[in-house]
């Protein structure tokens, strides 16, 4: 078990992108990390969507986020057969929580409340997808 | 209107493969009907609703009603998991009630241990591009054990839950699986022995899954005047509901509580019922920790103290106050086509008639509980409780 903390090799598919969320993963291209924000009830939501899960209004617009947040929960996973990797929840401090995976770290010093901070790692010819690390 | 007392469970049938190699899924699903019909006493011409979920193969209900050659006034396909099955006999006693159907039929078949898969939703629907959540969920390599190893780590920071404590149930199952000849793993364990036992996904053990087999179950729930037609004793349905609960836009995100919170309170007021009324629970255990959650929401103890309530054999029949999954449920029976819904009803029906293994069988068991999740308590999932009492 030497190794059981090591960094995973474990690749990451391709998401799949869709007419909706094609905005937020252009820009993830580019490095830049958007989340949702409805403008009738200003309440940023994750997943994105065209419809706010909250009032329904359809008045949602991207916004540029830091990629700041908290882990909420997480769980790193042995039974694989690249090595461990770590998948939880961060909560951002615009206040929705996401799921992602924790990366850069040692994965058995995880703790709840720890403040990561979004980075973005190569896909299995898609874009980039955000992961979050330990500040 | 309420369904309470207009339906009944005439017919149950556990399918005793867990590896059939041999058998096509939907020779699986027709197999399970016909052992219920047996059970029952009924013919398959009897049966005038199906319901199924997504391991039935095909376009919904439609292919297995065709195969099985069945005239209906009543299909449901609804899809929510592992728990569909038990959300099926919910919604048979509504179609019964409003006289959509007299005799319904549910089924569920697969073969997961033959067919070897991995990861997340097998014996379900799949993803694909236009599923909404799937771009940001599916990259992250989520599994059944590590999103439900997520909601453990959270319930552990938040009430101080320990692994000690969610041992005991998977110690609780082993007791129960001994005296069945059909369990995967019939050997009683201890909480060191799970403990022992290598980690799966942090904090969760091996020993805290629930097993992979293969095959299937059935149940024929009915109008009142056929199960007195037959010679079986009477189950009546006295209460059922389902919730959905997901991350919802990530605002205020809990995974320490299921939707149990919202199934069990409006099942409970159905059936005229309080936990302490029932007598024999069989719980969703595709992972320790689904029990531990789910005891806690069905209102069995406060939330936050579930680890004490299943600690020291609590959920033992004939040793604790709460006997559970008797068959030794998902975490040492079987778990078919990885979707508990089924037997779950199964052997709280056995319990009624006083036909589970005398071994485990709960003195005067007049009214039980059945309990499931479907999909993954880490992300979303369906919860459906069903109370019934012997008549």
């Amino acid at each position: 078990m030497a190794d059981q903390h090591a960094a995973s090799t474990r690749k990451i598919p391709a998401p799949s992108v869709n007419v909706e969320s094609k905005p937020f993963w252009d820009a993830a291209t580019e490095g830049r990390f958007l989340i949702k924000r409805c403008t009738a009830c200003g309440k940023a939501h994750w997943y994105p969507r065209s419809i706010c899960p909250y009032c329904f209004s359809d008045k949602t617009v991207w916004e540029s986020s830091p990629g700041e947040g908290v882990i909420y929960t997480y769980s790193v996973m042995y039974r694989s057969p690249t090595g461990p990797y770590a998948i939880g929840y961060v909560t951002l401090d615009e206040g929705p929580a996401m799921l992602t995976n924790f990366v850069d770290c040692d994965l058995g010093a995880l703790a709840i409340g720890q403040k990561v901070k979004v980075r973005f790692q190569p896909t299995e010819g898609g874009p980039p997808v955000p992961v979050f690390a330990p500040v | 209107m309420s369904i309470k007392g207009k339906a009944y469970i005439a017919g149950a049938f556990e399918h005793p493969t867990r590896l059939a190699t041999d058998k096509s899924t939907p020779q699986l699903h027709a197999e399970c009907a016909k052992g219920a019909l047996e059970d029952a006493g009924l013919t398959k011409d009897d049966i005038d609703g199906y319901f199924c979920a997504g391991d039935a193969p095909g376009f919904g209900a439609l292919s297995m009603a065709d195969y099985m050659g069945l005239k209906l006034r009543h299909i449901d396909s609804t899809e929510t998991g592992g728990s569909s099955y038990i959300v099926h006999v919910g919604h048979a006693a509504e179609a019964i009630a409003a006289g959509k159907c007299s005799v319904a039929l549910v089924t569920l078949a697969g073969r997961p241990r033959s067919q070897q898969g991995g990861g997340m939703g097998r014996g379900g629907p799949g993803g694909g591009g236009e599923v909404p959540e799937a771009g940001f969920e599916n990259i992250y390599g989520g599994s059944t054990h590590n999103t439900y190893g997520m909601c453990a780590m959270r319930h552990m920071y938040e009430f101080g839950t320990t692994s000690e404590q969610l041992a005991w149930i998977k110690v609780a199952a082993s007791h129960h699986a001994q005296w069945n000849p059909h369990a995967m793993l019939p050997e009683v364990v201890t909480v060191e022995d799970v403990l022992a036992s290598p980690l799966i996904a942090d904090p969760l053990h091996r020993l805290d899954c629930c097993v992979i087999s293969d095959g299937g179950g059935a149940l024929l729930v009915v109008a009142p005047e056929v199960a007195r037609s037959l010679k079986r004793p009477l189950v009546r349905i006295m209460g059922a509901a389902e919730a959905p609960k997901g991350p919802a836009g990530g605002l205020n995100l809990d995974l320490t509580y299921s939707g149990a919170v919202w199934s069990g309170p409006r099942a409970f007021a159905e059936a005229g019922v309080t936990p302490s009324d029932i007598k024999y629970a069989s719980i969703y255990d595709s992972f320790t920790i689904t029990v531990l959650m789910q005891l806690e929401d069905l209102g069995f103890c406060k939330k936050g103290e579930g680890g004490m309530f299943v600690s020291d054999g609590n959920l033992i029949s004939g040793v604790g106050k709460l006997p559970f999954n008797t068959d030794g449920g998902g975490l040492c029976n079987n778990h078919p086509t990885n979707r508990g819904g089924i037997t779950k009803v199964i052997e709280a029906v056995r319990q009624l008639r006083g036909e589970a293994h005398p071994k485990v069988q709960v003195p005067n068991c007049d009214v039980t509980l059945a309990h499931g999740t479907g999909g993954s308590l880490g992300v979303r999932h369906g919860a459906a409780t069903l109370i019934m009492e012997r008549a």
